[in-house]
């Protein structure tokens, strides 16, 4: 077991960003805001900046446009919302939803029309911890590609995770099925989220951004029933009954 | 009552062109009235299995674009009247599909015939998506191999997600269908065996196809493994999982190293 492997963290964190969300016409937005950039130069120096684009719901071809435009001027762009994800180039991608559909697909890119406008939790908002934690019960198995991010709380999910699949939830994770795949609990900063599962074969365990990889867990727990906690700084990864 | 079928894979030469144009004859060997529909535009492969490369006029961006009528791009089988092909353009690529057309030729087929089945490109793509799109069955082909299997795990989520039928809120009915598989090669540990691919994709069991030099040698003389050698492992297989498509009951015989031999004293003779 290597020490300083384990000191290395993912974390989560909430912080402050602008959100620039242009109404149409597009172009008369634009001259505002360079109107605004010309007398206040230093106003989004080194921020970071979140482009919503629902209100203006542009083609892909207009969302590059747009994109364009903002970069052009300096401003240091983080993400852009209320657009497709294959939209933008993938540093730039739409900030996942809550909870973000299972499947990645929308049917709509077919027709290139531009997604609905749907609540999302963004960096510009901090979760609020002191709501009861919310569940989500998943009654399918989660297929190779598919990704579920819950960031309110619990996730239940009645099937196996399947290799190349993952779970991100706040509060704590529990497969009543194999886990292929990889599991994120406590994603707010909870250390006390657990991982459980009914067959232990997991890529990647996190709980409160520590994590183990496949090379670091016990070959005997393979295909064990499990639960992973943190243990002060350690997470371990255990036989559950 | 028609039935559209999507033959996919996710990964790339597992078998879905020779599972289409096997299964399609098998049905129509049944009296059904078939339809195998390329949408590998631009990589087409299921004329050829079919033995009627020579016979292509007009292909299905011709009909989806309004440029023919769909009669006059449907090649009937020379073997079988009740089996029709419907080939994919060589020269276009997988964007000449629009939906629109492609909903309208799906229509048209469903009017005409009791099994439309698609035989659908590698991969995830608009080409892949666009095949699924109007299914209300899939046979996913899977080799028992780890690769495949995940590969096949992806398409099954997309089936869930990206299909006229799951955006209404249905469910498209999956079936697997296990290619080249090889009894000595899993009992030696080198395959995956049924049992793991079964665990891992949780879909029911179509039919297991042992690997076998047959399915070569028909595409090479442009038949469908099921007309060239019935009696051949894979044509019985094949036989099998249509009849199962049927919705009969029949007994699972997972090939055991004397399918082989079987299928070596019959290819002799036919070969």
């Amino acid at each position: 077991m290597s020490t300083s492997r384990m000191s290395l963290r993912l974390l989560g964190r909430s912080y402050l960003a602008f959100v620039l969300a242009p109404d149409p016409p597009f172009d008369e937005w634009l001259a505002e805001l360079d109107a605004r950039l010309l007398h206040q130069s230093a106003f989004f120096s080194n921020r970071p900046v979140i482009l919503d684009l629902a209100a203006l719901s542009p083609t892909m071809a207009e969302t590059q446009h747009v994109v364009a435009a903002i970069e052009s001027r300096g401003l240091r762009l983080v993400a852009v919302e209320g657009v497709n994800a294959d939209w933008v180039s993938p540093r730039l991608a739409p900030l996942p939803g809550t909870p973000m559909p299972i499947g990645m697909f929308n049917p709509r890119e077919l027709d290139n029309k531009p997604p609905p406008r749907q609540s999302r939790f963004s960096l510009a908002e901090k979760p609020d911890l002191n709501k009861p934690a919310a569940s989500l019960l998943v009654e399918e198995p989660l297929r190779s590609g598919q990704s579920l991010i819950f960031p309110q709380g619990d996730v239940t999910v009645i099937g196996s995770v399947a290799s190349g699949a993952e779970i991100a939830a706040g509060g704590s994770i529990h497969i009543y099925g194999a886990l292929r795949g990889r599991a994120f609990a406590g994603t707010n900063g909870n250390a006390k989220a657990r991982i459980f599962c009914n067959r232990f074969d997991a890529e990647l365990l996190v709980i409160d951004g520590l994590y183990k990889t496949a090379d670091d867990f016990d070959p005997a727990l393979r295909g064990a029933q499990v639960q992973a906690r943190l243990d002060r700084d350690v997470l371990n990864v255990e036989v559950f009954h | 009552m028609s039935k559209v079928i999507v033959v996919t894979s996710g990964k790339g030469g597992v078998g879905k062109t020779t599972t289409t144009a096997a299964l399609g004859s098998a049905l129509a060997m049944h009296g059904k009235s078939v339809v195998v529909v390329d949408f590998d535009v631009g990589l087409r492969n299921l004329d050829l299995i079919m033995g009627a490369e020579r016979r292509v006029v007009y292909d299905l961006i011709n009909v989806t674009q309004n440029q023919a009528k769909l009669h006059q791009a449907l090649i009937r089988d020379k073997r079988l009247e009740n089996l029709w092909l419907l080939p994919a353009s060589q020269t276009r690529d997988k964007d000449s599909l629009n939906e629109k057309g492609l909903g309208r030729l799906m229509k048209e087929l469903k009017a005409q015939f009791d099994f439309i089945i698609c035989d659908s490109p590698a991969g995830i793509e608009r080409g892949a998506i666009l095949a699924m799109r109007h299914a209300d069955e899939a046979v996913i082909v899977t080799n028992p191999e780890v690769s495949s299997v995940r590969d096949s795990d992806r398409i099954i989520g997309l089936l869930d997600s990206k299909t006229e039928k799951a955006e209404k809120g249905g469910k498209v009915e999956k079936h697997l269908l296990i290619t080249r598989y090889d009894q000595s090669r899993a009992g030696r540990g080198d395959m995956l065996k049924i049992d793991d691919v079964l665990e891992i994709l949780l879909v029911p069991l179509l039919g297991v196809i042992p690997e076998s030099e047959q399915v070569l040698r028909a595409s090479n003389i442009g038949q469908p493994v099921t007309l060239a050698n019935p009696m051949s492992a894979p044509a019985r297989a094949y036989s099998d999982a249509a009849r199962r498509l049927l919705g009969e009951a029949v007994a699972m015989n997972v090939p055991h190293e004397r399918y082989n031999l079987i299928s070596r004293i019959f290819g002799g003779r036919a070969a």
